[in-house]
């Protein structure tokens, strides 16, 4: 008898610790989560909505000479066709360079999920890229590509693909292309860590059995590893599309904060501190339609995510 | 039944027994030439940075360039922390004091916030993680306009650590309570469940239990922090307007002029930039890529 009441007593109580464990006291977690939001309600939130504010106002830096002025800033951005040459530079950047980062990463990662002598090495090796400041990695290729001594110039000149005396980073063209390498060679780390991450905890069980049914690895491929990778291939996707959106940095040191070739940050950045004081809301209304494409491409793929997983 | 399950694999054992060493001799070979160009397209640029930082001026701009140094000097280096245009060594010190202060702060915010994440239930937790997580992705140009009108009007902290500080922050942040989530939740639930039983209070085992025990976390998470600040250019470059504040990474552009690039000098500031990053991440590799890809798998 007493020990069916010890028995009994015992999973109650444990339960009623995890309780104080699991549920919480009432209102108390939240109490520790509010520091973090309330920062970020400020910083983060608060500016956001804020500029859509100061992108209605004719000149924001002067309070006293400031009127609201509608959509006037949106009308002149749009009507530059500076800022629509942005968008497409920006789309295209974004586009080509996720899509090579995904190739080149999910070979990257194929190649790591096997087991070999030098496996750590590949990883330690290409976290090294991963660590660099966006700023210092654009800076060290910008000299390997420089017309004057740059190591890939001379190696292009000498296997013509380009002319002498020519550098890649004089056309437009060249100088996206430039910032796509530079991209993938800096990023592609990133995808092929999260999509080892994912290939690993793919059971060997399907493998097997696929192969008691006689499919080969090609077919494998396409019917277990890509549809099982896919919510890990969507996270990283998601990522780095709207961090290549963003793109500044390499931009901003590739054509020296110039003018010539510009990503929709760049642009914004532009007109809001290099130009004069008239300059800025239109700078602010620039940033504000960059953060509604990248709204409009983050619920996208959120959702993308979601009925994947339903 | 049981016959044919067995008769199955072990012909086809047989059968790639028989496909004979060529095939995965070829498979050895190639993967081999794949681990080759992906070891020197990593590490190329980090070595050539790396070379050019030590060579003479003469033979920086020899042509063909050198793969192998010829000569040695560590003038650039000299060069490149006397430099006053820009002023490279109080950038590094600007940046430095930046980002430790802004890592202790994302940690002492972040650590509750994570626990809370990681150990109890709450309405709305969802919502907390997904907005934290988002902000990580904002285009921080959209926030950039309203903190510069701020910080240079009503709050007038431009060109000054707390003016960058404060956008760290939203920076950090989600990195730290990401990072430290997932090495909260790895931690098992028992020593805690005794130290509340002995009435410790929750930040009281936050404190002393929990935090020394994911210790080897923590410093990853304050690293990871720490390296992600260390890496801003935007709001260094709009937060500050001369060496009183202005960070590493604005300096790095400066190198290269009006007229000349100081070839030697930029690789000398790029290597003195990146060597501490790159030795922390050889350090905490496995932590980081567990950290890292944690939320990825898990979903």
């Amino acid at each position: 008898m007493a020990t069916t009441t010890q028995a009994a007593a015992l999973p109650e109580r444990r339960r009623s610790l995890r309780e104080r464990l699991d549920l919480g006291n009432g209102v108390f977690p939240y109490f520790l989560v509010a520091p973090t939001i309330i920062i970020i309600a400020l910083v983060a939130v608060y500016p956001i909505i804020d500029s859509i504010r100061l992108s209605f106002l004719s000149n924001p830096l002067v309070p006293s000479g400031s009127t609201f002025v509608g959509l006037k800033n949106y009308i002149q951005v749009i009507g530059d066709p500076a800022f629509r040459s942005s968008i497409g530079i920006t789309i295209i950047f974004s586009v080509v360079s996720v899509a090579l980062e995904t190739l080149v990463g999910f070979a990257v990662a194929l190649l790591m999920n096997q087991t070999f002598r030098g496996r750590g090495l590949v990883r330690t090796a290409i976290l090294i890229p991963f660590a660099f400041p966006t700023i210092v990695s654009g800076q060290i290729w910008l000299l390997m590509f420089n017309a004057q001594n740059g190591v890939l110039t001379y190696l292009m000149q000498a296997t013509h693909l380009l002319a002498p005396g020519d550098s890649l980073l004089r056309t437009p063209t060249g100088l996206v292309t430039a910032a796509i390498i530079i991209d993938v060679w800096k990023t592609t780390p990133f995808m092929a860590l999260l999509l080892l991450a994912g290939l690993q905890v793919i059971p060997g069980e399907l493998y097997e059995a696929a192969g008691v049914d006689g499919s080969n690895r090609w077919q494998q491929f396409w019917t277990i590893t890509l549809p099982m990778l896919r919510s890990a291939l969507l996270i990283a996707l998601m990522f780095r599309l709207l961090d290549a959106l963003r793109a500044f940095d390499l931009f901003y040191i590739l054509t020296g904060g110039g003018r010539e070739i510009q990503t929709m940050a760049l642009y914004s950045y532009a007109f809001m501190f290099t130009g004069t004081t008239v300059d800025f809301a239109p700078g602010v209304a620039a940033a504000v339609i960059l953060f509604i494409v990248c709204a409009v491409v983050g619920i996208v793929i959120v959702s993308m995510t979601r009925l994947s997983q339903n | 039944m049981a016959v044919q399950g067995q008769a199955v694999p072990s012909a086809r054992a047989r059968a790639t027994e028989k496909t004979p060493g060529r095939r995965a001799n070829w498979g050895t070979i190639g993967r081999y030439i794949a681990v080759v160009v992906v070891l020197v397209i990593a590490l190329g640029p980090f070595y050539w940075t790396a070379i050019t930082s030590i060579k003479v001026d003469s033979e920086i701009n020899a042509s063909p360039p050198t793969l192998i140094p010829h000569s040695f000097t560590t003038q650039s280096y000299v060069n490149a922390l006397q430099s006053t245009q820009p002023a490279f060594a109080k950038d590094l010190l600007n940046s430095t004091i930046v980002a430790i202060l802004t890592t202790i702060l994302a940690l002492i915010f972040g650590s509750i916030c994570a626990y809370a994440i990681a150990r109890t239930k709450f309405l709305g937790k969802g919502g907390v993680l997904a907005i934290i997580l988002s902000v990580q992705m904002f285009p921080l140009i959209a926030l950039v306009g309203p903190l510069y009108v701020f910080f240079t009007g009503p709050f007038n902290v431009y060109n000054t650590y707390v003016a960058l500080i404060i956008p760290y922050l939203v920076i950090a942040l989600p990195v730290t309570v990401y990072f430290l989530t997932s090495f909260f939740r790895d931690l098992p639930p028992d020593l805690e469940e005794a130290a509340l039983v002995d009435g410790t209070t929750r930040l009281g085992a936050l404190w002393r239990i929990v935090l020394p025990l994911t210790a080897p976390g923590v410093f990853t998470t304050a690293i990871l922090s720490f390296i992600t600040v260390w890496n801003d250019f935007l709001f260094g470059l709009t937060m500050t307007a001369d060496s009183n504040a202005q960070t590493v990474t604005v300096a790095i552009p400066l190198f290269n002029g009006e007229h000349q690039i100081q070839f030697g000098e930029v690789s000398a500031a790029a290597i003195i930039v990146t060597i501490p990053l790159v030795i922390m991440v050889l350090f905490l590799q496995r932590r980081i890529v567990s950290g890292l890809t944690a939320g990825a798998v898990k979903g």
